[in-house]
C-alpha cells in the first residue's frame, strides 16, 4: 500500500498557494506536490507517494542503515558459516 | 538509483540471511502488513531464501485485497454512468465485484481511467466540466494524505464536478484484530514503512505492549525487508517483545504532522469492512462532514448494493494466515489468475496469486500455466 | 502486435469466452481472451486442428511452387500514434518485418492496408506514410500493394494500418519451439523495455520527462547475418507485448522445456529502470519493438554474440539464461539478491501500481 520512490528535487514553483516541484527519479522526471514536506529544498531527496512528497530522505541516516548491514555481514564472517544457512 | 541500488546489494543481502539463518533455532511465523512489502519479497526470492522455519503470512496491507466487495459493486455501478469519468490507481481494475470488474464497465463503454496520482483526476476534472469525475480513494494511511490535499485543492478551485469514493483502511485497528482473533497464528510483525513515514510509530508501542509482539518497522528494498526479518527473528529467539525502527531514513517518531492536520480536516475515523475479514471498528476514514459534498456514495443514488461474494473463496482465512492458499479446495482449479473467485488470486502481491506461482514448479508436466 | 503498456486496447479480461456474447477489449489482448476467441472462433472457421494456422506461430511457413515462405500479418491501432522514437508507421513496418524475419526467412514483399476516420489530418497521414517507407527502405523491403478505407467520423479511431508481410526461407532453415532443447542459451539482442516506457511517457495521465525513445527496428539484418555466420540458431522471437516475460513463456510452454535466467544479466537501461520503479513495473513485462530473443545451442554461444555485437542494433547482445530440462513449460529466475522467483505469462498488461 505504499509504492513510494525516492526523487531528487530539481526545481520548485508555487501554483496557487502550494509548493511544487520536479524531482528526478534516477532520470526519470515528474511533477510532485511538496505541501507535506515544507522544509525541502533543491538537491534534498524524498520519498514520493503518488505524485506528494511525504518526508525528506535522512541521508545521514541511510548511509548509517547501510554501515549496520555491513556491520551485520562482517560478524557471521568472522563467525563462520552458520550451520543452517542457505546457499 | 540513489537510495534504492545500495539497498539492493546482493553482498550485503548474503550477510542479513546468514545471520538470520544463524539466529533461527525454531518455527515461527510472521507478518508482513503491507502488499508493497508482499511485492518485495516475492520479486526478490526472500521467501525461498529465509529458513524453512520461518513461516510467512503475507498480511492484509493491499487495497485489492481488502476493499469490501460493497464498495467494488458501488465503483462499478458510478463507473457506469454515462457522465461519469472514474478514475482509479491501477491496483484496482481487475478486483472482481460480484459480477463484473472495472474491465468489463469498460467494455460495456464506461470512461474508467488509470491515474497515476489523484491530482490528475482534479485536472481531469478542471478540462470536463460537463462530466463528473469520481476519484476511487482507496489505500491505508500513506495515500490518504494525498487525497485529502487533492480535495482542498478541488474545493479551493470550486470544482462541482468532483468526487471522491471513499474507502480507506487504518494499520493498527487491523492488527488489533489479528492479535485478538481466537486462532492467531501471527507471532511477530513487520510493519508498513510509509504509513509510519505518515503516522509516526505512537499507535504500535501500545500494541506491543498489549500483545508482547515485536513489531519492528520496515521499509520496501529487498535489503530493507531482509533486515525487519532479522531484527524481528533476534526478537523472537531471545524472548523479547519491542517496537524497533529499522527504516529511519523514512521514517521518525513523529511521522509528518502537517500531513495528520490535513487528513484530519478531511476525513473522520469510521467502522470498515475488511473484505474476506469482516467488520473492524474504527478502522477506516471517510469525509468529514465538512467535506461531504465531495463524497461520490451522497453524490450518485446507485440503488441498494446486493453483493455476492462466491462462497467458495476462503480469502479472509488465508489474509489472516489462518490457512495457506494450497488448503483451499478451490486453488489452482476453480480459482487460478485468469479465473480469480476472490481478490488475493487477482493481485499481484495477493498470497494466493504467489503460492499459485509457485506451484507450478512442483507440477512436471504443466505447460502455459 | 501492437504494444503499448496500459493501452486499453490490450486489456484483458479475466472471465472466459464463453461469458461474453460480444466482442470485449480483452479479446485483442494477446492473452487468454484472445486465445479462446482463435480457438473456438477463428480455427473452427478456418479449417481446424491440422492446419497451418493450427500452429499459431506469429508467422506462417508455407510451401509453394517448390520455395517456401514466410507469411505474415498484423494490425496497428497503437495510441498515442507519434510517441519518442517513432509512429504507428514505423510499427507497421517493422512489426510485420520482424514477425517474418523470426523464422529465418529473408522479409521482401508488405502490403499496407489502411482504415482512416474522416477527419484524420493529411499531414499526420503524410508523416505516417513516410514513416513506413523510410522504415521500408531501412529494412530492405518493398511496399508492394495497397489498400485504403475511410469510415464516418467518430467509427474509427483516426488511422488503423495493417500489414501483411512475405519472406523467403533458404532451404536448411528451420527454426521453432521443437528445436530448443535442455542446454541451448537463451540470449537477448540489446537492452529491454525501452518502447513500452516510451510510449507510457507520454500516455494522458502520465506524462513524464525522460530521455527515452522506442527501440523500434528492423531485426531482419540481424537474423540474417546469425544465419550467415552459421550459428546453430534453434529459435528467435521478437518480445512484444508482454516483453520477454511473454515470449520466454510462451517459448518455454510450446518447447515443453524450463527456462532459467538470471535477472542481474538481463540488460535494463537506467531510465527504464527508474520508469519501472516510479510506476510499480516489472522490466520484463515491457514490450520491446526492435530487440529479438534468440535460442541457441551452447557451443555457439559465443559466436552469436560476436555476430549480434557486430551491429548496432545488437551492440548490447548478451546472455540471459539457458534452458533446462527440470520444471518444463515453467520460466524462473535468479533475483537479484540470489533468490529464486517463477516468471509467470503476464496475462495482461501490466498496470502501475500504488501498493
Amino acid at each position: 500500500m505504499c509504492l513510494g520512490v525516492p526523487g531528487r528535487i530539481e526545481e520548485v514553483w508555487e501554483a496557487d498557494g502550494t509548493r511544487m516541484a520536479i524531482a528526478d527519479f534516477g532520470g526519470v522526471r515528474k511533477e510532485v506536490c511538496l505541501a507535506y514536506v515544507p522544509e525541502v529544498e533543491v538537491g534534498d531527496y524524498t520519498i514520493v507517494h503518488v505524485g506528494f512528497a511525504l518526508t525528506r530522505l535522512d541521508e545521514a541516516s541511510a548511509l548509517e542503515t547501510l554501515a549496520l548491514f555491513r556491520e551485520v555481514g562482517l560478524l557471521d564472517d568472522e563467525l563462520g558459516p552458520a550451520a543452517g544457512a542457505t546457499a | 538509483m540513489k537510495y534504492l541500488d545500495e539497498f539492493g546489494d546482493p553482498d550485503l543481502a548474503r550477510g542479513l540471511l546468514d545471520d538470520i539463518a544463524r539466529t533461527v533455532t525454531q518455527p515461527w511465523s510472521i507478518m508482513e502488513v503491507c502488499g508493497g512489502q508482499t511485492h518485495t519479497i516475492i520479486r526478490n526470492g526472500i521467501d525461498q531464501l529465509l529458513p524453512e522455519e520461518v513461516t510467512l503470512i503475507h498480511g492484509p496491507g493491499c487495497p485489492v485485497c481488502v476493499t469490501p466487495l460493497e464498495t467494488i459493486d458501488r465503483a462499478l455501478a458510478i463507473a457506469s454512468r454515462p457522465e461519469v469519468i472514474f478514475c482509479s490507481f491501477g491496483d484496482m481494475l481487475r478486483v472482481p465485484g460480484s459480477r463484473d470488474d472495472l474491465f468489463r464497465v469498460k467494455a460495456g463503454g464506461g470512461d474508467v481511467r488509470i491515474v497515476y496520482s489523484p491530482l490528475d483526476a482534479v485536472n481531469l476534472a478542471r478540462d470536463n466540466p460537463d462530466k463528473q469525475v469520481v476519484f476511487f480513494a482507496i489505500g491505508f494511511e500513506t495515500t490518504a494524505p494525498a487525497n485529502a490535499m487533492t480535495v482542498q485543492v478541488a474545493r479551493r478551485q470550486g470544482l462541482v464536478n468532483f468526487s471522491l469514493l471513499v474507502s480507506h483502511v487504518l494499520v493498527p485497528p487491523a492488527v488489533r484484530a489479528l492479535m485478538e482473533a481466537p486462532e492467531r497464528r501471527v507471532q511477530g510483525f513487520l510493519a508498513a514503512g510509509h504509513v509510519c513515514t505518515v503516522m509516526g510509530l505512537d499507535d504500535y508501542g501500545p500494541l506491543v505492549e498489549r500483545y508482547r509482539v515485536p513489531i519492528v518497522v520496515t521499509g520496501f528494498e529487498p535489503l530493507d525487508v531482509l533486515e525487519g526479518f532479522r531484527r524481528v527473528l533476534v526478537q523472537l529467539e531471545e524472548g523479547r517483545a519491542e517496537l524497533e525502527n529499522a527504516y529511519p531514513r523514512a521514517v521518525s517518531a513523529e511521522g509528518n504532522p502537517e500531513a495528520r492536520r490535513v487528513v484530519a480536516e478531511v476525513f473522520e475515523v469510521c467502522d470498515r469492512q475488511w473484505r474476506g475479514i469482516g467488520p473492524i471498528p474504527g478502522s477506516g476514514w471517510r469525509l468529514s462532514a465538512a467535506y461531504a459534498d465531495f463524497d461520490a456514495e451522497r453524490r450518485f443514488d446507485v440503488g441498494g448494493i446486493v453483493t455476492e461474494e462466491s462462497t467458495r473463496c476462503r480469502s479472509g482465512e488465508v489474509l489472516q494466515g489462518l490457512i495457506t492458499p494450497p488448503q483451499c479446495e478451490a486453488f489452482g482449479t476453480e480459482c487460478t489468475p485468469r479465473t480469480p473467485l476472490g481478490a488475493p488470486m487477482v493481485s499481484s502481491e495477493g498470497a494466493c496469486a504467489a503460492y499459485h506461482r509457485f506451484r507450478r514448479l512442483d507440477e512436471p508436466a504443466v505447460a502455459g500455466g | 502486435m501492437t504494444t503499448s503498456p496500459l493501452e486499453p486496447e490490450n486489456w484483458s479480461c479475466p472471465l472466459p469466452l464463453r461469458d461474453h456474447p460480444t466482442i470485449v477489449m480483452g479479446h485483442g489482448g494477446g492473452g487468454r481472451l484472445s486465445a479462446e476467441l482463435v480457438e473456438h472462433l477463428f480455427l473452427p472457421a478456418f479449417g481446424g486442428a491440422g492446419t497451418v494456422l493450427a500452429q499459431l506461430g506469429d508467422a506462417a511457413v508455407v510451401q509453394a511452387g517448390g520455395a517456401r515462405l514466410a507469411f505474415s500479418t498484423d494490425s496497428f491501432v497503437v495510441r498515442p500514434r507519434f510517441f519518442p522514437g517513432g509512429n504507428l508507421g514505423d510499427l507497421a513496418v517493422n512489426g510485420t518485418v520482424n514477425d517474418v524475419a523470426m523464422t529465418g526467412a529473408t522479409p521482401l514483399f508488405l502490403s499496407a492496408g489502411f482504415v482512416l476516420e474522416e477527419g484524420l489530418p493529411i499531414d499526420e497521414l503524410g508523416l505516417i506514410a513516410g514513416s513506413m517507407g523510410a522504415a521500408a527502405r531501412r529494412a530492405g523491403v518493398e511496399v508492394v500493394t495497397g489498400d485504403t478505407k475511410v469510415v464516418d467520423s467518430g467509427h474509427g479511431d483516426g488511422a488503423y494500418v495493417t500489414t501483411a508481410g512475405v519472406g523467403l526461407l533458404a532451404p536448411g532453415v528451420e527454426l521453432g519451439p521443437h528445436r530448443v532443447r535442455p542446454g541451448d542459451v537463451v540470449l537477448v539482442s540489446g537492452p529491454v523495455g525501452l518502447h513500452g516506457i516510451a510510449v507510457l511517457s507520454v500516455r494522458e495521465g502520465f506524462e513524464f520527462g525522460a530521455d527515452v525513445c522506442s527501440d523500434t527496428a528492423p531485426l531482419n539484418g540481424l537474423v540474417a547475418a546469425l544465419l550467415a555466420a552459421g550459428v546453430d540458431v534453434h529459435m528467435l522471437r521478437d518480445p512484444t507485448r508482454g516483453g520477454v516475460a511473454a515470449t520466454l513463456n510462451e517459448i518455454s510452454a510450446t518447447s515443453r522445456t524450463g527456462v532459467e535466467i538470471d535477472e542481474r544479466a538481463v540488460p535494463v537501461p537506467d531510465v527504464v529502470a527508474a520508469a519501472c520503479g516510479l510506476l510499480g513495473l516489472d522490466p520484463l513485462e515491457v514490450a520491446n519493438e526492435g530487440r529479438l530473443v534468440a535460442f541457441v545451442a551452447r557451443d555457439d554461444a559465443d559466436r552469436a554474440l560476436e555476430v549480434l555485437r557486430a551491429d548496432p542494433l545488437g551492440a548490447g547482445a548478451t546472455m540471459i539464461g539457458q534452458v533446462v530440462d527440470t520444471h518444463p513449460g515453467v520460466v524462473v529466475a535468479r533475483t537479484g539478491i540470489g533468490g529464486t522467483r517463477v516468471i509467470d505469462l503476464p496475462l495482461s498488461e501490466q498496470l502501475p501500481r500504488i501498493c
